[in-house]
């Protein structure tokens, strides 16, 4: 899918129009294992570039997502707080986290294509 | 990079199931295979779980009188051990710290066998040299250790070693598994029956590939050993209690035994005495207990624990989720006056506070075959 994207640190971007739904891959909830609790930001939070935005903690560790740009947040994933093992089950589909509208989706083009995601992971 | 890591036996077959590698106490051990920590956990809870913890210290101390000379280092009964019957132990140190603590068998009137843990087995050595004079100390380098555990090992090693049904909790017997020699005790570190195997590392991997034939039998890591550990509340050396801490400030005075204490037949005479039974008279400044978690944050080691007013009054040592509880939970150390079960208190957990209450352990009732 042409309109998903990446970063390093394995957060995907699934892009549709001026909003942008926000999750971890396959290869993070795997690396994490089973995850048991997950922090959402408030709907409506504002959010500059490389603020944490969620926390994730699995059995054996916390983790967190940051964004790489601004944005507003517009929904988050109600189911998560309750059922956060869909982050495992479904990482880039019912586990997701929130929804977001980039102040400037210009800087979404710097984020990693799917290729170029894929390459990295297989690195290591 | 750090120096190389030291391999079990059993490294291949840990790769071989999928194992996540990682380092622990100097060796390369798995910490989940492809299931996951919490299927791992459930499974070791419903059925058979295999650990492999051939990182562990294996010792032998031996020599006239043994069982006197060990009282001097365990605040234990060890002359009243009889043979092949096992106690857990605390070692303490001249200012009552606890250097390490350990499964003392005995196996015959004059030699016991030791489990150490791995970060410690060296010191413990040392310290046990140094103190020991006149008895041979003798590492069992070549031996490794796995761990049986859940509610149907018992029926498992039964039919495979049928001596060992009459096993009781912390009681031990040599037995051949698949042919091997084995020396297998009842006990373990999941609050479940179970059996620890020392067997010759030369023969592990044969033992353990033929428990997991059997549809009971799953590996299990370290993660879940952990989290397995924590719900039964028993300790880990190095989080919950260490050369700082004393066996009354661990809540471990069950581990002394009444005949050391200060109106016992044999009182005091190991090291530290002065300092822990004085503890026992007059209390400790801080002590360790348990506690939930009201929601389900995990609360883990180094968080700080706050009173209503926002004082300091404590420190998190372990602390995670508890897949069968499906709830967090944790140890931590409180000052004196907050040790009561049910006290409501605060975690701080990234600068936000986490309501806990102070709570009886085990959280998981505890499963020994008692005969």
């Amino acid at each position: 899918m042409s309109n998903v994207k990446y970063t390093e640190s394995h957060e995907w971007f699934s892009i549709d129009g001026d909003e942008v739904t926000v999750g971890i891959t396959d290869f993070a909830q795997s690396q994490l294992g089973d995850v048991v609790y997950v922090e959402l930001p408030e709907e409506g939070a504002e959010l500059a570039a490389g603020d944490e935005v969620a926390v994730i903690e699995s059995v054996k560790a916390a983790g967190d997502i940051s964004l790489p740009f601004a944005a507003t947040v517009v929904a988050i994933n109600g189911a998560l707080p309750d059922d956060p093992e869909l982050v495992n089950s479904d990482p880039m589909g019912e586990g997701w986290f929130m929804r977001v509208r980039p102040e400037n989706p210009a800087d979404l083009d710097q984020l990693l294509s799917a290729d170029a995601y894929t390459a990295l992971v297989d690195g290591e | 990079m750090s120096n190389e890591e030291r391999k079990t036996p059993l490294y291949d077959l840990h790769k071989e199931l999928g194992g996540k590698m990682v380092p622990f106490a100097g060796y390369a051990m798995p910490v989940q295979y492809r299931a996951g920590i919490v299927q791992e956990h459930l499974h070791t809870r419903e059925a058979v779980g295999v650990f492999d913890v051939s990182h562990m210290g294996q010792l032998v101390v031996s020599g006239s009188g043994a069982a006197s000379v060990l009282e001097k280092l365990l605040p234990i009964d060890v002359q009243a051990l009889a043979i092949n019957q096992q106690c857990y132990a605390v070692m303490t140190s001249e200012a009552g710290g606890i250097l390490d603590d350990l499964i003392i068998t005995r196996w015959g009137e004059d030699e016991f066998f030791l489990v150490v843990n791995a970060a410690t087995a060296a010191a413990d050595i040392a310290h046990l040299q140094q103190h020991l004079r006149g008895c041979d100390i003798r590492v069992l380098g070549q031996q490794a250790l796995l761990a049986v555990q859940g509610p149907m090992a018992g029926e498992l090693i039964g039919e495979l070693a049928p001596a060992t049904r009459a096993l009781t909790f912390m009681h031990g017997a040599r037995v051949e598994l698949f042919g091997e020699d084995c020396y297998v005790t009842r006990s373990g570190y999941t609050g479940e029956d179970g059996f620890e195997i020392s067997v010759a590392a030369s023969a592990v991997e044969k033992v353990a590939r033929k428990l997991l034939e059997d549809g009971r039998v799953q590996m299990i890591g370290l993660g879940a050993r952990d989290t397995l550990r924590l719900e039964a509340g028993l300790c880990l050396y190095g989080n919950d209690m260490d050369s700082d801490t004393t066996p009354v400030e661990a809540s471990l005075l069950w581990s002394i035994a009444k005949s050391r204490r200060a109106d016992g037949a044999k009182a005091g005479g190991f090291l530290g005495a002065d300092v822990v039974l004085g503890q026992i008279a007059d209390g400790v400044a801080r002590k360790r207990v348990g506690f939930s978690v009201e929601g389900k944050i995990p609360v883990r080691a180094g968080a700080d624990i706050i009173d209503e007013a926002g004082n300091v009054v404590g420190k998190v040592t372990s602390g995670g989720y508890g897949p069968t509880l499906g709830a967090a939970v944790g140890m931590a150390y409180v000052d004196r006056g907050y040790e009561k079960t049910g006290t409501h208190l605060q975690a701080l957990v990234r600068g936000k506070t986490v309501p806990i209450a102070v709570s009886k352990t085990p959280f998981v009732p505890q499963r020994y075959y008692r005969g």
